[in-house]
């Protein structure tokens, strides 16, 4: 992967270029590379300074190969990391100026490498972006992120990128003094051994950042103290204490501050091989290599998409016209002036976001406006390729707007509906060409919401759904394809949560046990509050809907939530539900709305165990999800895990529903659930493949 | 004067433009490259075409906002054509986008060019206000100033008075009158009454309210969400459908307060706006499967006295494009006259039928004719609509051919008058279409 220019004036030109894949990434074999190429050129008489750069056209260094911490033993993952810091511990310690020359995504680490050498340059392009996401994967930065991160932008500003994964680009990284110096990506590597030659001869000095008071103040130790103390009460509300890296970060930026650098490191390598053998971290690298798998495009025969019409400018409609504004023409069409105005200005306020932090430039955000059009005249829809209904959840209309829109579309254009739970074969049932129609379920706000839910129907064409899926794909959304059948997937593995969460309150729960238990079980936002969020009326209608379809195991759901919407609690549309949301939004916790008491089961209130909270909710989500893979309403356990996981919050450490059971075991999970059947009613009966002793979902 | 050649010929796909806005007002905060960019993206969705295939794009613009000099270019840069599309811009005043039209036209004809848009954008609610020049000759001494003692020697000379801000000239650079002003002497060589006037106006304005209720603009206007309140806008918000001959008799004469007859009320009124027109060669239009609603028949261009003539280039041109078309004024059912003032469109169809100036001006030796008021702008006009500088010509042949559809009429003629007494004449022939 390595190439070294010598140039005449003595500076030396390493150049990165995987000889195969598309993106550079680090590994044991990269290591080794840099001690003999490019390690002996710090001694080297002849050689004044170097500039290491990339060939690639859109990546610095994307992150370390995960597939090679895979099937490795603690020790010898933390060796690997020990090896790397000897390596970048002798370029950042190199009398010897060495610049990192950055264009593209520089990510762990990249970040990383980047980070060790005395001058970062970097390009100010839509493609550059800097990071440190190795907690994302449930690991830690191994080559001195949490060292060299600290000691260039100072505590504060690292803490958020070394915790959450946080991205920066160029413009504000220069100001945080990440980046030292900006310029354009061709060329660089001239740039970059200009910039080395005149840090060697003493023309270029790199300035350190300015110190300002909250600098000053950290760099005393108990300052330190406090801002360490208040990140590990910030991590340890976020997390719950279900993820080990982020205490094992700041470990290692205390270990630093305090001891010094090579403590730091030490730190960092022991708690690599600790962490990278986790559960939690492996089911996260299983995630993103099942997002990734799911990247890949199905077969089909999928079509062109120039033109895509959305009906319907509301929060869904503007939400998925935002995403697809990079890929083609959008129209977007509703009866509604005042809805297309709000369209309008939710899509600017995006668009004026993404310039603002460099993700797209000006003219590029002009481009994207010029490829709207929003109207209420439905002749503008003609010539459409693909067809996104997000309007009301009504059949009727759903029907209705499907045959007017039918007349001007051409044969092998996609019909496509964001319904969350109307029967596909049922809004297609009087199209003139069923075979088009298709289920786009997208998840709110669509933005950033990564799944896209693609149901099937039987007559659904094999066309229809490749295009779909690629034109979902593009829009950066993570596919599955599930069946047409009530719920689909995602709806129908919610609904029965959310239903027994209800009936726990019923039965004499409080609102906030039953919440901060599932929260503790590691989902990002308590189920009561779920359900306000998605609306008490909807939840009405899902839970009858779903409950008539499978009544015959039990799962009518209660009454309560039509009674609760009758006594005018709608949740958060109308301020009311579960809880409160007063006009004027404070900081601080939600209040439990008393009404919601009165109404079910009365004011006196029990306590109930956590565990039992949390095995009563999740293994109803598991057990449905098993019964959807055994009827084929999804095609594997891979899509079950990342429906759950992105489209619900499914503890994404838990690796979603099928992880989950192969990690508890197959038959502890069937027992369990026979307890809860004998105690609690039909519902909890367990699909049939639990039952089969020793189950997997997944063979590895 | 030009005939197109009959062997590339020049059909016109269709025309859009935003809805036109008093200024100040719904557009307020928009620049005319926004408008330009609206009018031009609106014109592609609506004819479906695929970017990729114009060739040439021609601006017409009046008030330049020096950030985007070439307005037409920034257009397309900011719009779905690609960065291979060549653009440039001009200024004709009033008909700059007829001239936008004709330059698209020629490029066709010649062969430089397969599809082209014709497009014209203007706002009048930011104007370029400069510091005066004895104050622009210091800023920019002040560049390679050194040190105190150079500033404090850049201050010497000047006044009070000079912070002022330069009026906004829209006066004639050769005669030094105001357009008005101008008119206002045609309207008494021509004797045009302010009754007449006021009926006139009276009259656009009602027809331009009745074509946007029935649905008639529908298919030109793009609706427009702008920025700061993104409020709908898809109707022209300067039409008084409810004007009336006493409402107008109350205004005051604008330009000449003792002895004038022209009025805010039967002139046209500062306006933003942005319009486009699709054209293309007839074979490039069949290749592409494009169904053109005219051919272009014949034009001219004329340039006249910018003192006692500013206004007629009409009376100029209307005849002149006969000509090249090889028609009589009464075989046109179709008219769009730019109505600047009504009483400049009343001399001008006065003028038409004068035999004194048909003689002596045109060389005729009997008078072009009497063009039919109910032929006439039957969708509003300039004075109802409203007049942004650089889009009226562009609107004007969306309003020729799709009146011509609509009435199902054979020929039709646009014709405008232009500050710098130019004029220019377009004639259009309806195709049969759409198998």
């Amino acid at each position: 992967m390595i190439q070294v220019e010598r140039r005449p004036d003595g500076v030396a030109v390493v150049v990165l270029d995987h000889p195969t894949k598309p993106v550079n990434t680090l590994s044991p074999a990269v290591v080794e590379e840099f001690n003999q190429k490019v390690a002996p050129l710090l001694d080297e008489e002849g050689i004044r300074a170097m500039v290491v750069v990339s060939a690639k056209p859109d990546t610095f260094i994307a992150g370390a190969d995960l597939e090679l911490i895979e099937g490795l033993s603690e020790t010898e993952i933390s060796n690997m990391s020990r090896e790397g810091n000897a390596l970048l511990e002798r370029i950042f310690t190199s009398k010897k100026p060495v610049v990192a020359a950055v264009h593209g995504a520089a990510l762990g680490g990249g970040l990383e490498v980047a980070l060790a050498c005395h001058y970062i340059l970097a390009t100010d392009d839509p493609k550059t972006v800097l990071g440190q996401s190795e907690v994302m994967l449930g690991l830690l930065p191994a080559g001195g992120g949490t060292q060299r991160l600290v000691e260039r932008i100072g505590l504060v500003a690292a803490l958020p990128m070394l915790l959450t994964g946080k991205r920066v680009r160029v413009r504000r990284a220069k100001k945080m003094g990440l980046v030292d110096a900006i310029t354009t990506p061709g060329g660089i590597a001239e740039t970059g051994a200009r910039a080395a030659l005149a840090l060697a001869e003493g023309s270029l000095k790199r300035r350190p950042r300015k110190k300002n008071l909250m600098d000053r103040f950290t760099a005393t130790a108990p300052g330190r103290a406090i801002v360490l103390r208040k990140a590990r009460r910030q991590v340890a509300r976020r997390t719950r204490g279900l993820y080990p890296a982020p205490p094992a970060i700041l470990e290692c930026v205390e270990t630093g501050l305090k001891n010094g650098r090579v403590a730091g490191l030490a730190c960092e390598s022991d708690s690599f091989g600790r962490l990278a053998v986790t559960p939690e971290s492996r089911n996260l690298v299983r995630l993103f290599h099942a997002m990734n798998e799911a990247k890949k495009g199905i077969d089909g025969g999928s079509k062109a998409v120039r033109r895509l019409a959305i009906l319907g400018g509301g929060f869904m409609g503007s939400g998925v016209a935002s995403v697809s504004l990079g890929l083609c023409q959008v129209v977007v069409r509703d009866l509604s002036d005042e809805v297309l105005g709000r369209a309008a200005r939710s899509i600017d306020d995006g668009l004026k976001r993404q310039v603002r932090s460099g993700a797209i430039r000006r003219v590029e955000a002009d481009r994207r406006r010029s490829r709207m059009l929003l109207t209420t005249q439905v002749d503008d829809l003609e010539g459409a390729d693909l067809v996104i209904e997000a309007v009301f959840e009504d059949l009727e209309l759903k029907r209705r707007v499907l045959a007017e829109v039918e007349e001007r579309l051409a044969d092998d254009a996609v019909f496509a509906s964001n319904t969350s739970a109307l029967p596909i074969h049922e809004i297609a049932a009087e199209a003139r060409r069923p075979e088009r129609v298709i289920g786009m379920h997208y998840f709110s706000p669509v933005p950033k919401m990564p799944l896209l839910e693609i149901v099937v129907a039987e007559r659904t064409e094999p066309w229809a759904t490749a295009t779909a899926h690629a034109f979902g794909t593009a829009q950066g959304k993570t596919c599955i394809v599930v069946k047409d059948g009530p719920g689909f997937y995602t709806t129908r593995i919610l609904a029965p949560y959310l239903n027994e969460a209800v009936l726990l309150v019923e039965e004499g729960a409080r609102v906030e046990d039953v919440d901060r238990a599932m929260k503790d079980f590691g989902y990002p936002v308590g189920p009561l509050a779920l359900v306000d969020e998605v609306g008490i009326d909807v939840g009405a209608h899902v839970a009858q809907d779903l409950g008539r379809a499978f009544a015959d195991r039990g799962l009518e759901g209660s009454g309560a939530m039509p009674r609760l919407y009758e006594a005018g609690l709608h949740g958060r549309k109308n301020g009311r539900g579960f809880y409160l949301y007063p006009k004027t939004t404070k900081k601080g916790k939600k209040q439990v709305n008393p009404k919601i008491y009165e109404l079910l089961g009365g004011k006196a209130r029990r306590s109930v165990d956590a565990a039992e909270i949390q095995d009563r909710l999740a293994l109803l989500t598991v057990n449905e999800a098993i019964y959807c893979l055994q009827e084929g309403v999804i095609s594997s356990p891979r899509d079950g895990d990342l429906g759950a996981i992105l489209g619900l919050g499914f503890p994404p450490f838990r690796g979603g529903p099928f992880r989950y059971v192969d990690t508890v075991g197959a038959g502890r999970v069937a027992s369990r659930l026979e307890e809860l059947a004998a105690r609690h009613g039909k519902r909890f009966e367990s699909a049939d493949s639990l039952r089969t002793p020793g189950s997997r979902y997944y063979v590895e | 004067m030009n005939n197109s050649s009959p062997s590339r010929k020049v059909v016109v796909i269709d025309g859009c433009r935003t809805p036109f806005c008093r200024s100040g007002t719904a557009f307020a905060d928009l620049r005319s490259y926004d408008l330009g960019r609206m009018a031009v993206s609106g014109l592609i969705h609506r004819t479906k075409i695929d970017p990729e295939v114009v060739d040439l794009l021609v601006m017409g613009t009046v008030i330049a906002d020096p950030a985007t000099s070439n307005l037409g270019r920034e257009v397309v840069l900011g719009s779905q054509l690609p960065d291979s599309c060549p653009a440039y811009t001009c200024s004709v005043a009033c008909v700059s986008s007829l001239q936008s039209f004709l330059d698209c036209a020629r490029a066709i004809q010649t062969g430089d060019a397969e599809v082209a848009i014709a497009a014209g954008a203007e706002t009048l609610s930011d104007a370029p206000i400069r510091y005066r020049r004895s104050v622009r000759k210091r800023l920019i001494a002040a560049q390679k100033a050194r040190g105190a003692g150079d500033y404090l020697k850049l201050l010497r000379g000047l006044g009070p008075s000079d912070l002022l801000p330069e009026p906004v000239a829209l006066a004639e650079f050769s005669t030094g009158e105001v357009m008005g002003e101008n008119c206002e002497r045609l309207a008494k060589r021509f004797g045009i009454t302010r009754e007449a006037q006021d009926e006139y106006a009276m009259t656009s304005h009602h027809r331009a309210a009745a074509a946007a209720a029935d649905g008639r603009l529908e298919r030109q206007i793009v609706p427009a969400y702008p920025p700061p309140r993104f409020k709908g806008v898809s109707a022209d918000n300067g039409v008084r459908g409810d004007t009336t001959m006493e409402k107008l008799a109350k205004l005051k004469p604008v330009f000449d307060r003792k002895f004038g007859t022209i009025t805010a009320g039967n002139a046209s009124y500062l306006t933003d706006g942005g319009a486009a027109v699709l054209l293309a060669s007839e074979e490039a239009a069949e290749r592409l499967g494009l169904e053109p609603i005219a051919v272009l028949r014949g034009s001219a261009v004329a340039a006249l006295d910018p003192l006692e003539e500013l206004l007629l280039g009409p009376a100029m041109t209307v005849p002149m494009a006969l000509n090249a078309a090889g028609l009589d004024l009464g075989d046109v059912e179709v008219f769009e006259l730019h109505e600047a003032f009504a009483a400049q469109v009343l001399a001008v169809l006065k003028v038409l039928y004068d035999e004194e100036f048909c003689r002596d001006r045109l060389g005729r030796d009997e008078p072009v004719g009497a063009i039919d008021r109910d032929r006439l702008n039957t969708w509003g006009g300039s004075t109802s609509v409203g007049h942004p500088f650089g889009a009226t010509g562009a609107r004007l042949i969306t309003n020729c051919c799709h009146r011509l559809e609509a009435e199902e009429a054979r020929y039709g003629l646009v014709a405008a008058c232009a500050a710098g007494a130019i004029g220019i004449g377009l004639v259009f022939e309806r195709l049969d279409k759409r198998g």
